[in-house]
């Protein structure tokens, strides 16, 4: 592989990551957490901000609206022509038709897509015409307002406080919840020169193979665990900085809670060190893309609920945001922070609910393991069943389905947490550490216990066996 | 009469509830249902108590006590006779009426005056009804149910005749229930002119 790739490769890999986890899954984040607990409240939440359009844009617009419509009609009649042609190729079995099957296929998925296209920019116009030619876009303008309002707000600095903590603190909070980032893997290893083609489900290939994540390192997750105790300091830091009695014990409280858990996190994952054996990420899904799912394996079952409340608690939000818990400490380390300094905070905290769940769904729910998807493409294969289903597909419309897939179980977990978030009110402090040392710590030791036992006893080869079987 | 002693046991827990987590799944099974309930779920279940107001409007009850506005007779000239009843009963002295008479050659002229200037300040009224309590010819009415629109100055909130003329009522007209008996007309319950003194 040469060195152009690879550096050119790394750096779309860098953006790829910064632009959805930072550019995109945060500000939704932001967004669907007032959106969510609203609709969880019997309330409709923040959807009032609005781009006017200038008054006569309105009439012009209305009068798009049939145009708009009959095109995305036209091109869906032409998609459900070439979809009954499809199928009636694929029943008899050869083309007798005029034109070749390619050239249906390609007609299918260009003007399919087009009118399912036009027919969300239909659904858009009407919400634009029906608001007087506001564009609100279900509230989803939100986060752009916050992100001005953090911009322009006052940058106060306590008059006491220490000036350079005090701007490194929110730093040091967010840069380390980006970079847990770097080992994550978003898909399996790309072969460029192979981008076309079908691939043998299994085998080495040559050319140039991309890893498809940032930074294929061998310590892998133990990375990210030094990474998420940097973030400690960042707390602590600002709540020492900020010159205030508040601050200060915000802080305090969010270092003591953060090691505690640290300890927590890196015990319950020691099961799934010993189960996919290794510490790469890359490697973790791989296993599991070839065995199960971890979530599967029982002790690991117990493993991803404990994992997950450590995990909730080392991002110190609800039910662990003791932190800032504003009925006690106003906002404890938050409380002298304004404008875009207080912004990096809140993005961090953000951000690291969307690595939590990247690192989740790796660890436990496959990565971007698809079910029935192989490196060659689908093939469904039903338990007592000798005849397969299987759907051929190139390597790189494999890939588009692995990190679309792993996409959306970031999503789905991002959307489990902040459920949590809404559902679950604040723990006292003794019970928060009650919990980590009595509850959590015991538990997931005594898992690392149980999961060796399962492995020395041969019931991991045959629950595997078992399930390889049955799916 | 020995004092009887109820012992209430103290509530505790259960082992379900101390474990905490078939809690926490409850109480997010609760939450989740409300959420895809009012997110994805069909418009007549949601439950959602948010208006969207410039939008949508919650319309005022029936009897809501709007802005004024003055009926019309079928010429569209003002039902209101300048009896100055309603200027009498306010008691926030919002209205102010300047009777006038009708031209000779009109036939109301002898009978009726009626009002060249008809002004209410919005502002000083307390929306309390008495005006359209007192007016014996139902020319003065609440029933448009509209809030007063806001403004930047207070000279807007003077509401002159032509302005409470051309606001309508809720129906959508500027008429009343009440038919208008014009003198001169079959109708007509009193003695006029024609019909001799």
């Amino acid at each position: 592989m040469t060195t152009g790739i690879l550096v050119v490769s790394s750096i779309i890999k860098i953006l790829f990551v910064l632009i959805v986890a930072v550019g995109v899954f945060a500000p939704i984040i932001i967004w669907a957490e007032r959106r969510q607990s609203a609709m969880i409240q019997d309330r409709l939440g923040p959807s009032r901000a609005a781009v006017t359009l200038p008054p006569g844009a309105v009439s012009i617009l209305d009068k798009a609206r049939l145009p708009l419509w009959r095109l995305a009609a036209l091109t869906g009649i032409v998609a459900i022509v070439s979809l009954i042609a499809l199928t009636f190729v694929a029943i008899k079995g050869s083309n007798p038709l005029p034109v070749s099957t390619e050239v249906i296929t390609k007609t299918l998925i260009g003007f399919g897509a087009s009118s399912v296209l036009l027919r969300m920019g239909y659904a858009v116009h009407t919400m634009i015409v029906g608001n007087q030619g506001k564009i609100m876009l279900i509230g989803l303008l939100h986060p752009l307002a916050d992100a001005v309002k953090f911009i322009f707000k006052e940058d106060f600095v306590p008059p006491k406080s220490d000036k350079l903590l005090f701007s490194l603190g929110p730093i040091i909070a967010l840069i380390p919840a980006i970079a847990a980032f770097a080992v994550i893997p978003f898909a399996s290893t790309m072969h460029l020169d192979h981008l076309n083609e079908l691939l043998p489900r299994t085998g080495e290939l040559s050319g140039a193979a991309i890893p498809m994540q940032v930074a294929s390192i061998n310590v892998g997750i133990l990375f990210i665990f030094a990474i998420a105790s940097t973030g400690i300091i960042g707390a602590a830091v600002a709540g020492y900085a900020s010159d205030n009695k508040y601050s200060l014990l915000g802080g305090i409280r969010a270092a003591s809670q953060m090691v505690s858990y640290e300890v927590v996190i890196g015990l319950t994952l020691v099961p799934t060190f010993m189960l996919y054996q290794s510490l790469r990420l890359e490697d973790m899904a791989m296993w599991q893309h070839q065995h199960m799912w971890g979530i599967f394996v029982p002790p690991l079952m117990l493993g991803a609920i404990n994992f997950f409340v450590a995990a909730v608690a080392e991002t110190k939000r609800v039910p662990f945001d003791l932190p800032e818990g504003e009925s006690e400490l106003v906002g404890g380390y938050l409380t002298e922070y304004s404008g875009m300094k207080f912004g990096m905070f809140f993005m961090g905290e953000f951000v690291e609910v969307v690595s939590l769940a990247a690192i989740a769904s790796v660890l436990f729910f496959g990565g971007w393991d698809v079910p029935y998807l192989y490196r060659d493409g689908f093939e469904f294969s039903l338990p007592f069943m000798a005849a397969g289903f299987s759907v051929p597909l190139v390597h790189w419309l494999v890939i588009v389905i692995q990190v679309l897939f792993f996409l959306f179980k970031i999503v789905v977990l991002i959307w489990f947490q902040l459920m949590i978030r809404w559902s679950l009110p604040r723990f006292r402090y003794d019970q928060l550490m009650s919990l980590c040392w009595k509850g959590l710590l015991p538990v997931s030791l005594l898992n690392i216990l149980v999961m060796g036992a399962f492995i020395l006893s041969g019931w991991l080869d045959s629950w595997v066996a078992f399930f390889e079987k049955v799916f | 009469m020995a004092v009887e002693v109820k012992v209430i046991k103290k509530p505790g827990r259960t082992i379900a509830e101390q474990v905490y987590i078939p809690e926490i799944a409850k109480g997010l099974a609760f939450t989740s249902a409300r959420f895809f309930k009012n997110t994805f779920g069909a418009k007549a279940n949601k439950e959602i108590a948010t208006v969207k107001y410039p939008e949508e409007k919650i319309e005022y009850p029936e009897r809501f006590r709007g802005i004024h506005r003055l009926t019309q007779r079928m010429d569209g000239s003002p039902r209101c006779v300048a009896c100055l009843c309603c200027s009498t009963a306010c008691p926030a002295q919002c209205i102010h009426i300047e009777p006038a008479e009708y031209e000779p050659d009109d036939p109301r002229h002898g009978y009726e005056r009626y009002p060249s200037v008809f002004m209410i300040d919005e502002l000083r009224c307390i929306f309390c009804g008495y005006c359209v309590e007192a007016c014996p010819c139902d020319a003065i009415r609440m029933d448009t149910g509209m809030h007063m629109p806001p403004s930047t100055s207070r000279d807007h909130f003077l509401y002159d005749k032509e302005t409470l003329l051309s606001i309508p009522g809720r129906d959508g007209t500027y008429l009343t229930g009440n038919p208008r008996h014009e003198p001169g007309e079959a109708s007509h319950p009193g003695i006029d002119r024609e019909r001799g003194h």
